[in-house]
């Protein structure tokens, strides 16, 4: 396949930054995204060009490192998957891919297509975990009772690799799938009940604190998650938000 | 509780219940106008007492006034937050790959049904002010002994125009509400197995109700 790349090129985080057209030629259909940018990379190298910068860590869609915009759509045109995951057999010769940085005041531009996704990392700190005793006399967590419904609820919020697609996608940057993601993981079950109100309190105020915008229920972050997160954590988030803000 | 109208669930939340409020509203709005089509002398008499009857017009008109207010007040803050949280647009966005024109476009269907409110209100709402509280006529009724409802009702519906104009109006409405029925149940936390539910009465509801208004409208007009 023969391709056009319009891709986003900033040389740092205080660049204006600027859309730039690549040639490719000769791609195979069986390439990965990346490694079809790794192609691209080399090429650019051998001419004496600065390789575009981008985001990937494990390659096979668990780490969540691997971001991009791609035709309009976060991690491109496919469902439940990340970039490293989408495939070149998805475009046809002679296309032309946009290929821009997930975008939102929250996730600044580092350079090209890397962004500074530690927004996330804070928002975990500020409640996504539990406060376990590890005196010794720790309660094996398999002892406790879970019912079946709760338990698959919370690990499906848990799949949630926090790539920050949700937020590319939607049109108001919120946060708000991948934080009722983690707030979810733990509300549901008996160990995370114990520092809920804390937990929702100090999230959602940190999450508000990082500019992310509001959600209005598009549904657009669901569709685009490759994990498939359900926006029922986002309602559960929201009830959890209210019952926690009630109690004071 | 402090702060609870300054993070950003709870305007959301906020926003949702003067939704549900809003619509309630629409609906005895639309049981009262229905009427007309059916039995005039039963839409003025329900037209006079919501007009005259004190707890309506004193306590639960304010508070009409309020949520619509507050929606659009509302509405227009968490636009504006909501556009700056992304200061750099994409080159290419294809939007319509994972949710549909209504809900990426409330803030339109809600200026446009604002527009449209606010040429009903200088229409409808400010001339009966005017009769009522100004003029200090109470009585409801024509020169003739009549009740006036039904008559001006009709009245206004002659011009072709106005007619037009209203029926733009509720195709506004029910884009908003398309999406705006389900989306406040979710906003305020409920999303379970009711949610199919809640959605196919969404939409019954947002088609069926100004589809309603609409009938009215066109039936006043050629059955002048």
């Amino acid at each position: 396949m023969n391709l056009t790349l319009k891709i986003w090129r900033q040389k740092n985080a205080n660049d204006k930054g600027k859309m730039v057209d690549y040639k490719i030629n000769d791609v195979s259909p069986d390439m990965s995204f990346l490694e079809m940018l790794d192609v691209l990379n080399d090429q650019l190298i051998n001419e004496g060009d600065e390789p575009v910068a981008f985001d990937h860590d494990c390659r096979e869609g668990i780490c969540g490192m691997c971001s991009l915009y791609i035709n309009g759509e976060a991690h491109g045109p496919d469902r439940g998957i990340t970039t490293c995951q989408l495939h070149m057999r998805k475009f046809k010769d002679g296309d032309t891919i946009y290929i821009e940085p997930f975008r939102a005041k929250a996730f600044p531009v580092i350079k090209d297509l890397v962004v500074d996704r530690s927004a996330f990392d804070r928002i975990q700190h500020a409640g996504g975990f539990i406060s376990v005793n590890t005196s010794g006399n720790t309660i094996d967590a398999n002892a406790i009772p879970v019912n079946k419904h709760d338990a698959d609820d919370a690990f499906s919020a848990a799949t949630c690799i926090g790539c920050g697609a949700c937020v590319a996608t939607c049109k108001n940057s919120s946060a708000m799938l991948f934080v009722g993601a983690k707030v979810s993981q733990f509300a549901l079950l008996p160990q995370g009940k114990v520092e809920a109100t804390d937990r929702v309190l100090n999230m959602v105020k940190q999450m508000d604190d990082e500019g992310f915008g509001n959600c209005t229920n598009t549904g657009a972050c669901e569709v685009e998650c490759p994990k498939g997160i359900s926006l029922e954590n986002i309602a559960r988030m929201n009830s959890e938000y209210i019952k926690a803000s009630l109690k004071g | 509780m402090s702060g609870i109208l300054n993070s950003s669930i709870g305007r959301k939340f906020a926003m949702a219940l003067s939704a549900l409020f809003l619509m309630f509203f629409i609906l005895q709005h639309f049981a009262i106008n229905i009427l007309s089509v059916f039995s005039p002398d039963l839409f003025n008499e329900v037209s006079h007492f919501m007009g005259t009857n004190p707890l309506v017009q004193f306590a639960l008109q304010p508070v009409l006034i309020f949520g619509v207010v507050f929606h659009f007040v509302m509405g227009f803050i968490l636009e504006i937050k909501n556009t700056k949280a992304r200061q750099i647009s994409y080159a290419k966005n294809n939007g319509a790959a994972n949710s549909t024109w209504m809900s990426r476009n409330m803030i339109w269907s809600g200026g446009f049904i604002l527009v449209f409110l606010i040429i009903h209100f200088i229409d409808f709402w400010i001339p009966e002010l005017n009769v009522k509280y100004v003029q200090g006529d109470m009585s409801g009724q024509l020169p003739n002994g009549d009740f006036r409802y039904y008559e001006e009702l009709v009245h206004k519906f002659v011009p072709i125009w106005r007619v037009a104009l209203y029926c733009l109006g509720f195709v506004f409405l029910s884009l908003h509400l398309l999406h705006g029925f389900d989306s406040a149940f979710q906003s305020v936390g409920a999303n379970n197995k009711y949610t199919r539910g809640i959605k196919g009465l969404g939409k019954a509801y947002a088609i069926l109700i100004p589809l309603g208004f609409i009938f009215i409208a066109v039936f006043h007009h050629f059955n002048h």
